[in-house]
Parts: C-alpha cells; sequence; structure tokens
C-alpha cells in the first residue's frame, strides 16, 4: 500500500533517485530543460492561496459579503449539490451548460474545419469565406446577443448560436492554416508514389492539417467557456454560467465564488482531455 | 529496355524585368543500367531539370520521353527521393515504405511482401515499426530510397539525397546506393555539388554551368564498376580520380572566375 503510494508519488513529483546518473551540469539558470514542471509548487501556492483567504475571511478584514469563507463556498457546494439552486442541482446546470457547450463546439467545428480547409484549397473559397470571417469575428459574443434573441427567441438555439459563431472563426482560421502548413516535398513525393488528388488531400494534406486543428480544438474550448456565461445571459433560467449571473443579482457571492471554481476545473479537466486525446492521435506533432 | 531521352530542353521564367534562363538546350539520353550524375554549381538549374523531368514543372522548350513516352505530369514510374523532410511523419517505417503500394491498390498480401522485402535488402526490416522520426538521417534517406524502389520505378530521381547527412554517413550511403544500384539495376539520375561524390557514383557525368544553365562537360566514367575490393578511400585517392577531379573542379572555378569577371566589368 505505501510502497504504490510512493510510486505514484514518484511519478508526479519526479522525485529524484540519490545516485542518478544524468550529466552534471554547470549552468542551470536560463535553461529550459533544468527547470521542470515544478509540482511542489503548484500545490504550495494552491495551499497558500486556500489559507490566506481563509484566514482573511475568517478575522473580518474584508466584509463576508464581499468575501465569504472557503468553509461557507464549500457548504453551498454541498448545499447546491444536493438540494439545489433555483430548480436545478448543481449537476443539473453543469449538466446543461456542457451541453450548450458540447453543442455548439460540435456544430463549430463541424462547419468550420471543412470550410477552413476548402479556404486552404481553393482560391475561390478563400476569397468569398475570408472577409465574411473577418469581419465578424472581432466583435465580442456579447454584441450579438440581442440579435439573436430576435431571431431566435431565448431557447437553447440562441445559446448553441452564439457558442457555434465562437468556436467557428477559430476552428476556421486553424484548419486553413493547417492546410497550408504541408511542404511542397510531401505534396510531390506523394504524387511520384502514384497517389491521385484524392489521396493526396486525404493522405497528406489532411493527416498533416491535424496538430493545427487540435490546437484550435483546445483554444476553441477555452473560449466556448468564456463565451458561456454570455450565452447564458441570453435570458436564461438554468445553467452555470447562469446561476453566477442570477446568484450575483442577489449578492449571494458565496454562490458565485463557488460557481466560477467549478467552471474553472471543468474547463481545465477539458483541456487535459484534448490534450490526452491529441497525444495519442498525433504522437508526431512537432516532428517532420 | 528502359530509357530516357532529354531533347533540347530549356526553361526561361521572368521575375520582374529580368529574364533568367534556368536551362538552356539540355540534351543527354539514358539507357537501363546508367547511373548519370549532373553536378554543377549552385544556381545552375540542377533542381530545376529534376523538378521537370520528375513532371512537377512544364519545360518552356523541348521535351523528356521516358520509354517512349512524353512526360508532363509525375508517376509511379520515376521514383523521387529528395535532400530531406519528404516522409511522412504520421507514419511508421514500414508504412512510409509501402506508401506507393498502397496509394495503387495493390493487394495487402503483396504489398507486405515487396515492401519487407526491400526493407531486408537496406537492413532496415527490424525498424518496420519506428516511427520515422526516430530514426538517424542516413536511415531515413534509406527508407525514402525503399519507398520508391516498391513501386519498380523505371528511373530513380535523386535531388541531393545525400546533402543533409554528415561527411561519414554521406560515404557510408554512397557505397549503399551503389550496391542498391547494382542488385536492382535501375536508371539512376542523380544530381549533387559535391564533385567527389560525383565522380565516385558516376557511370556517366554532365558537368553544368550557372545562369544559362547548359552542359558544359560530360563524361564516361567506371570508378564504380571497379568498386571490386577496393575501399572507398582507396578509389577517391587514386592518382586517376584525384586527375580527373582537379579537371572539373578547374572547370567549375574559371566559370566562377567568369562570372566575377562579369560581374565586375
Amino acid at each position: 500500500m505505501i510502497l504504490t503510494v510512493k510510486k505514484h508519488l514518484k511519478g508526479f513529483f519526479r522525485i529524484r533517485k540519490k545516485n542518478a546518473t544524468r550529466p552534471k551540469k554547470t549552468i542551470k539558470f536560463g535553461d529550459p530543460t533544468t527547470i521542470g514542471k515544478g509540482r511542489v509548487y503548484s500545490i504550495l501556492s494552491i495551499i497558500t492561496l486556500l489559507t490566506l483567504w481563509f484566514f482573511v475571511s475568517e478575522i473580518k478584514l474584508v466584509p463576508p459579503l464581499f468575501l465569504p469563507s472557503p468553509l461557507k463556498v464549500l457548504g453551498k457546494f454541498i448545499e447546491i449539490s444536493t438540494e439545489g439552486y433555483r430548480g436545478h442541482t448543481l449537476a443539473g446546470h453543469v449538466f446543461i451548460s456542457m451541453y450548450r457547450i458540447l453543442a455548439g463546439f460540435f456544430l463549430g467545428c463541424l462547419a468550420g474545419i471543412p470550410v477552413g480547409i476548402s479556404m486552404g484549397l481553393s482560391r475561390i473559397v478563400r476569397g468569398a469565406m475570408d472577409p465574411i470571417i473577418e469581419l465578424y469575428r472581432p466583435v465580442p459574443p456579447l454584441a450579438f446577443i440581442p440579435l439573436i434573441i430576435v431571431w431566435m427567441g431565448i431557447g437553447d438555439q440562441g445559446k448553441v448560436f452564439l457558442l457555434f459563431l465562437a468556436v467557428f472563426s477559430i476552428m476556421v482560421i486553424n484548419a486553413r492554416s493547417g492546410v497550408r502548413s504541408v511542404t511542397i516535398e510531401k505534396i510531390h513525393a506523394a504524387y511520384s508514389l502514384g497517389a491521385n488528388r484524392w489521396q493526396v488531400l486525404y493522405h497528406v494534406i489532411l493527416v498533416n492539417a491535424l496538430p493545427e486543428i487540435f490546437t484550435g480544438m483546445r483554444v476553441a474550448m477555452g473560449v466556448a467557456w468564456g463565451t458561456l456565461v454570455a450565452a447564458e445571459m441570453v435570458a436564461a433560467t438554468s445553467g452555470i454560467g447562469w446561476m453566477v449571473l442570477n446568484s450575483a443579482r442577489f449578492l449571494r457571492t458565496d454562490i458565485v465564488i463557488m460557481g466560477i471554481i467549478v467552471m474553472g476545473i471543468i474547463g481545465y479537466m477539458f483541456d487535459l482531455l484534448i490534450r490526452s486525446i491529441e497525444k495519442k492521435v498525433i504522437p508526431w506533432k512537432g516532428k517532420t | 529496355m528502359n530509357s530516357l531521352i532529354v531533347n533540347d530542353l530549356s526553361m526561361t521564367y521572368r521575375t520582374g524585368d529580368t529574364t533568367i534562363h534556368a536551362l538552356e538546350n539540355i540534351s543527354f539520353s539514358m539507357k537501363a543500367g546508367d547511373f548519370l550524375v549532373i553536378v554543377g554549381p549552385s544556381g545552375c538549374g540542377k533542381t530545376t531539370l529534376l523538378n521537370i523531368l520528375a513532371g512537377f514543372l512544364v519545360p518552356t522548350g523541348g521535351q523528356v520521353i521516358l520509354n517512349g513516352e512524353h512526360i508532363d505530369r509525375p508517376g509511379a514510374d520515376r521514383g523521387v527521393v529528395f535532400q530531406r523532410g519528404a516522409l511522412f511523419p504520421w507514419l511508421n517505417v514500414y508504412e512510409n515504405a509501402e506508401f506507393g503500394l498502397r496509394m495503387r491498390k495493390v493487394p495487402k498480401k503483396e504489398r507486405i511482401e515487396k515492401t519487407m522485402e526491400y526493407l531486408n535488402l537496406v537492413g532496415l526490416s527490424e525498424f518496420a515499426r519506428t516511427p520515422v522520426y526516430n530514426l538517424s538521417g542516413g536511415m531515413q534517406q534509406r527508407v525514402a530510397l525503399v519507398r520508391c524502389l516498391v513501386n519498380d520505378p523505371a528511373i530513380l530521381l535523386m535531388d541531393e539525397p545525400l546533402g543533409a547527412l554528415d561527411a561519414l554517413t554521406r560515404e557510408k550511403m554512397q557505397s549503399f546506393i551503389l550496391k542498391i544500384w547494382q542488385e536492382t539495376g535501375k536508371m539512376v539520375l542523380f544530381i549533387t555539388h559535391s564533385v567527389e561524390e560525383a565522380i565516385y557514383l558516376a557511370s556517366d557525368l554532365i558537368v553544368m554551368s550557372s545562369r544559362p544553365g547548359k552542359v558544359i562537360k560530360q563524361y564516361n566514367l567506371s570508378f564504380a564498376q571497379d568498386d571490386t575490393g577496393k575501399s572507398i578511400r582507396a578509389v577517391k585517392s587514386s592518382p586517376e580520380f584525384i586527375s580527373i577531379r582537379e579537371e572539373i573542379m578547374g572547370i567549375i572555378w574559371s566559370m566562377e572566375e567568369e562570372a566575377l569577371q562579369g560581374l565586375a566589368s
């Protein structure tokens, strides 16, 4: 038992063996390979932050209305997990938000990747699509909300559509640059080995674009969480983003902070998930 | 019988107001078993010539005829080995080697047989499942060679295939390419800027000038064929080898000096 724990700790902290046979470097400062992950410090900094938070709120340095104690936030977490907030439990709110994010993300990828690829391959598609995407991309999603309410009402479609817009442009740009990143040698080699143009597209251009498409998916997922709160301002009555906005209206900062932490953790989990898929699907990323 | 005829090839292009004659009236022919090396200073249009033979570029004049057929596009009858970076990093050694056969929809059993046969020939069969980015430069070029050979092309076109390798690996690969050439009997057209490499490998050698790229001199050599028993260093340090090397170096240097004088006047 203790042995297995020790083994895991070793993996986590990369505890160094005393008689390691790594060459000894004289210069460590400025050499990025000597830095490591510093996981010990990650845990220390989180503990410090929590302790600081605990004491600041316990000795009432800041009024509880502004900064409720971590225990109270934890209490709210348990309370809303079991009893719910305005009709849904925490899991329910998370589930609803997740559905919207995944729907917007999925549709955004489904449309954005083919459009980006066609833009990378065809002058006509690039010329036609470029101004549309470049014009709407810099506009913050919030600015679309009034229009989206008018067009799509207050149902889920509006929220999914807003998330779709955010994901779409990111996927288009990454897929396009992925297609264009292929070297001419690889294309030439494939043709002179007997591939036809569809085979070159499928076996060379598309595979070669995968790393950038994955990068796009990671960025898009992050942006989707950011846009979620905006999306759930579109006259929602549920969702984790809505929960935060709604409770803020009643100055329930404990719920606000709890919601923010939950969103942060879920967002981080998603990033880890995409990264681990990326590692499995494209181990050759960054190699030529 | 395989044969390649290059007839009066010219390539001219314009950038802005200047017209560049990359190639001018290039003619030569090859028959089965020839190892033709083209050597010349950088910018002499060697790569342009190879790109035309491979079918990636259309010449502005003349034509290329391979086994009686006019060449105007890339095809599996010409295997091209590039200097670097043309392997597919998402495929392992076996999958890279097999690529051409798979694209041409050769049945799986035959694919495995042929690919393994050639991987054996170049000594890479135990690396079949290794990702190509984990191989050394020399091994990567062997994979690039196998990838062409499995297609059983009429000719191998090699564009500075050893240019990115260190000196020792380069010499090892030279003997290696000779061995493959002797065993398969393919026509090989090999481009290099190393005079020594050119003389060592060639059965026929063409020296090109730069701008306009023209054939300056042709040689019939046989250092490669006489290689039996002699080590690569012994061949390269023999008096006959050195005298030809100095002759060709002299030709290239005098072209450079002419070009410099042209600039000065």
